[in-house]
């Protein structure tokens, strides 16, 4: 069974349709990217797999590990495994990383019936992941991602989805404002966390980011559709050739 | 001259004070004193809308009436009275509890008292002919017509004293319990004086026994901080929801003094605390800070006047309220900076959440300047949780509940870190986190 299947997915925002009948299926072990111009619905995309409120699906539907992912809360999403590394993270003042961290990660395994990590192991934890990523313990005492560079507000994010090990990851744009060397470490995490059973879906505008993080399958959206996929060739013929051609297809 | 109609209501306490006025303590000056404060009380009557300051807090329409006196408490109030007072006790702290408006030494912690640490029950005090002592914790004001019926049926309180140069080692803790289920009203007076050179922490406690019900709590509290002293006081209203709550407190300070004081409202139907600081000494310092955590059909209202009268003092104060359903939360902050007070230094921040559509909150910052070397400011602030902020959370696996609460912990936790000590600040955050569970 596919872990993720969108299919012909119809969605609208303050009464405009940005998505027109979008299809994109993804199976364990797997990296896709998706390219594409600004303001084809990429993020649109990926908020409307975590649930965003504001979006209105007027067709299709998406399915995870077979189930109907629309009708789940967006902690319950989470909580299933489904991962979004936010293009633009917000800052939340007064609630420590820290907190935050632990709040969330029980409460993932709470809805899952787990046991709840204790403070001492879950710092345990934190410690390590932290460290492989490069970010200094302080960060975590600082409100999350309060003050944080935009370098540093993304590095966060992959130390969340290192935290929660999701089934699915949807990394929007994880590239932009990283230095070259953040992009390394950051690619680095990333790529500990492929495994046969989890999936990866990789949005970025540089094909950069895909030498690091090499995909197995590529899309290309343009005007809210997959207009066309390939290998990962396509994003280095993108690279030379841009989206014109596609303007027309979609 | 506005003549207000009696009300029959009006009329019942009037007879209420005549039946009670001889066995009122204080004789004297005190009797006259009370005669004139209930006059006062009686030319104005409940307050109303129409009156400026009580614009958003009309007690003709949330109160309609007050109650008959409380009795003294018997046994078994004063028992189902201990049982309350345990279950919020204050770690190390010396303890006086006041019984449907009577002070209970059985309930208080009056042996071995710190060097130059003196409580007396305000009874005794007016009893016993003190009458500098008696006077001062008289002194208010007559233009409230709360206050001043306040002063007019007070029967009991505490009278605290620290003498020059004592700093206290542990906290006192006032307790205010109601015990019973009859609806009551209980009027309570308490004067603290802080000598010079003294630190002292005052906490205070408004709530109920097991089972009591719509009752009336009036409560006031004159303080005097000397030269080069410093009181901390925290403040928790955590009466029943359908019981009414109208303090006030008067606090004068001297020179090079410090008054931090924090007060969070939890509980009570409808409340109000009018909070008058005066500077009157230079170099002092005022931090007044406050939470109201309400939901229901609660009314909360704290009206704070800050006073400064003389040159180079500091005042701050951090205002948060957070509400649900269809409560009321009111902020009226005035801040006075009179001719001579030069290089004053007074700012004002409230911020009100409102986590329903029907919930209300009104913030009145009222900033009267006449001295031109100062630097003054106020902010203030109304809206609802940020949804990204929610979204970013729940997307991270918290349910909705929970990131609420996170958000809103955070959002009263700039009001609650202002209180100096570590214990106080933890029973303060157990509070509001007791108040978030409950809403999950
Ligand atoms: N809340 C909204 N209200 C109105 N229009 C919106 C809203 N959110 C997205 N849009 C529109 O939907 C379209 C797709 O936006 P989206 O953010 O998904 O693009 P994107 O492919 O992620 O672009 P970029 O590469 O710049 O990040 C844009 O035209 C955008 O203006
Ligand atoms: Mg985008």
């Amino acid at each position: 069974m596919s872990l993720l299947e969108v299919k012909d997915l119809q969605v609208r925002v303050e009464e405009r349709e940005i998505l027109h009948g979008l299809s994109l299926t993804v199976n364990p072990g797997q990296v896709h990217a998706i390219m594409g111009p600004n303001g084809s619905g990429k993020s649109t995309l990926s908020h409307v797999i975590a649930g965003k409120p504001g979006y209105e699906v007027t067709g299709g539907q998406i399915l995870f590990k077979g189930e109907d992912l629309l009708e789940m809360e967006p902690n319950e999403r989470a909580a299933r495994g489904v991962f979004l590394a936010f293009q633009y993270p917000v800052e939340i003042p007064g609630v420590t990383t820290w907190n935050f961290l632990h709040a969330a990660l029980n409460a993932q395994r709470k809805a899952r019936g787990e046991e709840e990590i204790s403070s001492p192991a879950f710092l345990k934890k934190v410690r390590e992941v932290a460290k492989s990523l490069n970010i200094p313990q302080d960060m975590l005492k600082r409100g999350v991602n309060v003050g944080f560079s935009g370098g540093e507000k993304k590095r966060n994010e992959i130390l969340q989805m290192a935290l929660f090990e999701p089934a699915v990851c949807i990394l929007d744009e994880m590239d932009s404002g990283l230095d070259i060397d953040a992009l390394r470490i950051a690619a680095d995490g990333v790529n500990a966390l492929r495994s046969p059973e989890r999936a990866m879906v990789v949005i970025t505008h540089y094909q950069r980011l895909l030498n690091y993080i090499v995909p197995d399958v590529v899309h290309v959206m343009s005007k809210g559709r997959v207009v066309k996929s390939g290998g990962k060739e396509l994003a280095l013929e993108l690279e030379e050739s841009g989206y014109a051609q596609f303007e027309d297809a979609a | 001259m506005n003549v207000v109609a009696k009300t029959e209501t009006g009329r019942a306490l009037g007879d209420a004070f005549a039946v009670v006025r001889d066995r009122l303590p204080g004789k004297g000056k005190i009797a006259d004193q009370r005669r004139a404060a209930f006059e006062a009380y009686e030319r104005a009557g409940l307050p109303h809308r129409r009156i400026e300051d009580w614009k958003y807090t009309d007690l003709r329409v949330l109160m309609r009436e007050v109650l008959p006196l409380a009795p003294a408490p018997d046994v078994a109030a004063l028992s189902r009275a201990a049982a309350a007072v345990k279950a919020h006790g204050i770690d190390d702290a010396v303890r006086l509890v006041l019984v449907d408006g009577a002070f209970a030494p059985d309930l208080s912690d009056l042996g071995k008292l710190e060097k130059g640490l003196s409580i007396r029950a305000l009874r005794e005090v007016l009893d016993g002919g003190d009458g500098a002592l008696s006077e001062q914790a008289f002194t208010s004001d007559t233009t409230n017509p709360m206050i001043a019926l306040n002063s007019a049926m007070a029967t009991d309180g505490v009278v605290i004293e620290v003498a020059n140069g004592t700093v206290l080692g542990k906290p006192l803790h006032v307790v205010h319990v109601a015990s019973g289920a009859a609806p009551v009203a209980m009027f309570t007076r308490s004067l603290l004086r802080l000598g010079r050179d003294t630190g002292a922490t005052l906490v205070e406690s408004y709530l109920a026994a097991e089972g009591a019900k719509a009752y009336q709590a009036h409560d006031g509290l004159v303080v005097a901080i000397g030269d080069n002293a410093r009181l901390d006081h925290v403040r928790f209203v955590e009466d029943t929801v359908d019981a009414f709550n109208i303090s006030s407190a008067t606090v004068t300070l001297g020179a090079h003094a410090h008054f931090n004081t924090f007060g969070m409202t939890t509980g009570g139907h409808v409340s109000r605390y009018e909070l008058t600081v005066a500077c009157a000494g230079e170099h002092s310092k005022v931090e007044t800070n406050g939470v109201n955590l309400i939901n229901g059909k609660q009314h909360a209202d704290t009206t704070l006047f800050m006073d400064h009268a003389v040159p180079n003092c500091a005042s701050r104060e951090i205002f948060r309220a957070v509400v649900d359903d269809r409560a009321h939360s009111v902020f009226q902050g005035r801040i006075i900076v009179r001719p001579d007070a030069q290089k004053t230094d007074a700012k004002m921040m409230t911020r009100a959440l409102l986590l329903s559509d029907d919930a209300e909150a009104d913030n009145k910052p009222e900033l009267e300047i006449f001295a031109d070397d100062v630097t003054c400011g106020h902010g203030a602030t109304t809206g609802a949780l940020d949804e990204s902020l929610l979204f970013y959370m729940r997307a991270r696996g918290l349910p909705e509940k929970e990131a609420q609460a996170l958000l809103i912990q955070a959002f009263v936790g700039e009001a609650i870190e202002t209180i100096a000590s570590d214990a106080l600040r933890e029973v303060a955050i157990a509070t509001a986190r007791r108040w978030l569970e409950a809403r999950a």
